[in-house]
């Protein structure tokens, strides 16, 4: 007996519905069947996982899903929620798998911050009249300038990423998305002349030629890192933890370890692919500095190393560390970054908003003095310009975007990657639903979305008398909390609506 | 009400200058006259001057100007001066008694070099001992404001009309080869002298009319190179944003002009080559000094000024020449009213610099 009553239940007009099947044919997860003898179509929402893909390609609109509105006897104590997820496990016996990002309703801090514009005193600057600059430039600063004997400055920057736009498309493996997502992401990131990021699963042999627009990543399995991986791109990033699960390492099952995921991640055919929580070489921020150098030695010092990891307590001292161990750049993913899977108790339980992160982070390395060690990236999650702006402003030099990306491909956020039957062709690898991304199509939706979220920040940086984005970094005067108590002001460093 | 320096108070402003570059010295009164002409563009809560080459007897020797509230903080700070500087020479600063001008603090000069032992122990360079001390009396001591303290050079200011402050402070008692001057319209009421300009560290001053977006970008980064904002003003971050490049980072003047009004991107790609490297480096190496939105300035030195627009030029000014002086405003008007004569008379273009250096030799 299964105890669980379907929390969404897909509403069939039968006055519009012309039994054309699509829906039967369009569902991964066989939530509609066709009963020929009396010519009508029949769901189970019992599998339904709200992923819309039903709704939206049927050709008449006879399908909606609505909330099952089946309910418990109220307790303000025992939600439906918890009673369900009691049943599931009682039933299965096992952890309980979530995917993409923290749902549940803890404060969104940049939902409480408002941005400034320059009214009288100074002018604001219109982007359709005057330049507006985007561009950015991450990497390390070094501390000294340096001439030549005809007194001419040395470039002696240390190696940088550099960026139309303070945006990058966030760590995705391929074997977690499809090779199509892959492909549009790649395309995409050239087109806008900003990077993508491999994830740690490797790159595929077709996409070395996005060399220019790639990020390459080291995680805990080393799944697919040889030589030439780490020499293809522009930048490697060691993952040494992710938002959406501190401390938790990955598993992508055997079953999707096929063909081309096998061999870039050069692992046999159906085997899991486990990567370890920890680094099994680094139980200690010496020995991270040690693979930094392993890397940049390997690599011959032409690459900027990127140390990504997740916002938790003690974010702020293991940050500082980092901007001392020789990396360029620290990637900080806050609790609501997304993922193809993760025990939905970490997910939801486990680390720090990343505003709350980045500002104390920000903070810090510039109260120590090693600002300029390293460049700051944020992500987890990123879901609009004006995020972006705010972002900026607390001290970001540019973000990672995961979720919005996805999203922006067809993505529905139905939270079922972990099953690998993403219905809109992403998170999966059956051929016949990875066929449904169209990558021509997705990597111009991609161009699209990031394309009006810069305009989007170019008018608001117009706004506010701001011309380029460096003036913009770290300028948290632009920033005003609404209801927020002083703690959350003291730690955003920012004053409060009206102050 | 909040002073100066615990809120941010944007304002409004005119800016004055003149230099002769052969050094031959003048008296303060036609900055004076100047700055007059332009009364409209303040509203009487602040004026200033900074006036170089005033002081040629103790040209070797730090001259600090300081403000008091009370005769226990001049205590407390000639204590910690006598402990760190040998002082040469100390008086009140002359002053004539006014109705416009009011509720004057306790105005004092000294005349310092940091003491060798002292020095040495600090093992700092001299200029940034000095920087430092001028820092810690800011910072630690309530009620004692050194707002001058450069060498052969000093500011004077105050709430009030600049032409007000000239007369109140005698200027036209004074002879220097270069004078700037603010008038200041601030949007609400400080009321304290400390917050009027020129704003100044060692030989650098900066009078300047704007108001920037970049401020608080500017001042988170120029904090972590322990630099101190207590005013919260313009002036002051653009002043220790010179500091920082000129004396710290070594850049040329004309360098600090390609990192605080920077080209565009689109403009510095059209460059040629060797100069594209520079300007890239420069806006790369220096993003936290790059400044945006509305401001006109010039940046007096120990040898010489530089005026600077911002890069859209959204701020009015003007430079005039004849024969060896170069004068610069925010108005014509108030070049013509001292030299209706002029050989030539142009505005710069946003982000580029018109750098003035004495060629007469050094300075008297």
């Amino acid at each position: 007996m299964n105890f669980l009553y379907p929390e969404y239940e897909i509403v069939r007009n039968y006055d519009k519905c012309i039994s054309c099947r699509a829906c039967e044919r369009q569902c991964a997860n066989e939530v509609h069947e066709f009963l020929a003898d009396k010519n009508k179509m029949l769901c189970d929402d019992s599998k339904c996982v709200n992923c819309h893909r039903c709704c939206t390609l049927c050709p008449t609109h006879a399908l909606k899903i609505v909330h099952s509105g089946n309910t418990y006897k109220t307790n303000a104590n025992w939600s439906g929620k918890a009673i369900n997820e009691i049943y599931k496990q009682a039933d299965s016996g096992g952890v309980l798998l979530s995917s993409m990002g923290n749902p549940e309703n803890y404060p969104v801090y940049f939902d409480k911050i408002l941005l400034n514009a320059s009214q009288v005193t100074n002018p604001s600057i219109d982007p359709l009249r005057e330049p507006m600059e985007t561009k950015v430039s991450l990497g390390a600063k070094p501390k000294k300038i340096e001439r030549d004997k005809n007194g001419r400055l040395i470039n002696n920057l240390p190696p940088q990423i550099s960026l139309s736009m303070p945006m990058m498309f966030s760590a995705m493996s391929y074997g977690s998305i499809s090779y199509n997502a892959h492909e549009s992401l790649a395309r995409a990131a050239k087109e806008l002349g900003i990077v993508y990021n491999t994830g740690e699963g490797g790159l595929h042999e077709d996409f070395y030629k996005f060399g220019e627009n790639t990020i390459v990543q080291v995680a805990s399995g080393r799944f697919g890192v040889h030589p030439q991986y780490l020499n293809s791109g522009v930048a490697i990033e060691i993952k040494m933890g992710q938002g959406a699960k501190p401390g938790i390492g990955g598993h992508l099952p055997g079953t999707k370890i096929l063909g081309d995921i096998s061999r870039t991640r050069m692992i046999p055919e159906g085997t899991d692919a486990i990567s370890p929580a920890p680094h099994h070489d680094i139980y200690s921020i010496e020995d991270l500095r040690q693979l930094v150098y392993s890397l940049k030695e390997a690599t011959d010092y032409k690459k900027p190393v990127i140390v990504k990891i997740a916002a938790v307590h003690n974010v702020t001292a293991i940050a500082s560390g980092i901007a001392r161990s020789g990396a360029d750049i620290i990637a900080i993913d806050g609790f609501r970054g997304g993922t193809g899977a993760a025990p939905t108790r970490i997910r939801d339980h486990v680390g720090i908003p990343i505003e709350l992160a980045l500002a104390s982070v920000d903070k810090r390395l510039r109260d120590e003095g090693i600002r300029d060690n390293v460049s700051l990236v944020v992500c987890g999650s990123i879901r609009s310009s004006a995020d972006i702006v705010k972002a900026v402003a607390l001290g970001a030099d540019c973000v990672y975007i995961g979720s919005a990306a996805l999203i922006a491909m067809g993505c529905h956020l139905c939270r079922s990657c972990h099953s690998g039957k993403c219905n809109w062709g992403i998170a999966t690898q059956f051929p016949e639903l990875t066929k449904r991304l169209n990558p021509d199509i997705g990597y111009k939706r991609l161009v699209n979305l990031f394309g009006a979220w810069q305009h989007e920040i170019e008018e608001i940086m117009g706004g506010m008398g701001i011309n380029s984005i460096e003036s913009l970094k770290g300028n948290r005067l632009m920033l005003r909390g609404i209801g927020l108590n002083e703690k959350e002001l003291e730690i955003l460093g920012i004053k409060h609506a009206g102050e | 009400m909040q002073r100066e320096g615990q809120i941010r108070i944007p304002s409004g402003c005119a800016i004055s200058g003149i230099i002769d570059t052969s050094g031959k010295r003048m008296s303060g009164e036609q900055i004076i006259r100047s700055i007059a002409v332009m009364h409209d563009r303040s509203n009487g809560l602040g004026g200033g001057f900074a006036a170089y080459g005033i002081y040629p007897e103790y040209k070797d020797y730090y001259a600090l100007h300081v403000f008091y509230d009370s005769s226990a903080a001049k205590k407390e700070c000639e204590d910690f001066l006598e402990r760190h500087f040998d002082i040469i020479n100390l008086s009140k600063i002359p002053t004539r008694k006014i109705k416009e001008i009011t509720d004057e603090p306790l105005i004092w000069r000294y005349f310092v070099t940091p003491l060798p032992t002292k020095l040495a122990e600090s093992q700092l360079d001299e200029r940034e001992f000095t920087a430092k001390c001028v820092f810690r009396v800011n910072t630690r001591i309530q009620d004692a404001y050194v707002f001058s303290s450069g060498k052969n050079m000093g500011v004077f200011k105050a709430v009030g009309f600049p032409e007000d402050v000239g007369r109140f402070y005698r200027l036209e008692d004074y002879e220097g080869w270069c004078f700037t001057a603010h008038g200041r319209y601030p949007t609400n009421t400080p009321g304290w002298w400390g917050g009027a300009h020129p704003f100044a560290l060692l030989d650098y001053s900066v009078v300047h009319n704007g108001e920037i977006s970049s401020y608080d970008a500017n001042r988170r980064a120029i904090e972590m190179y322990g630099y101190k904002c207590t005013l919260q003003t313009d002036t002051e971050v653009i002043t220790y944003i010179v500091d920082y490049l000129h004396r710290k980072k070594g850049l040329t003047l004309n360098e600090i002009a390609a990192t605080i009004a920077a080209p565009f991107w689109q403009t510095i790609e059209r460059m040629k080559p060797e100069e594209r490297e520079a300007h890239e480096y420069l806006r790369t190496m220096f993003s936290g000094q790059l400044i945006t939105g509305p401001f006109s300035i010039i940046v007096g030195f120990e040898n010489g000024i530089m005026a600077l627009n911002d890069r859209l030029k959204l701020r009015s000014m003007v430079v005039g020449e004849k024969d060896s002086r170069v004068y610069i405003s925010s108005e014509e008007s108030a070049i013509r009213i001292i030299e209706p004569n002029l050989d030539k008379v142009w505005s710069p273009k946003g982000g580029q610099p018109v750098i003035v250096h004495l060629t007469g030799g050094e300075a008297q």
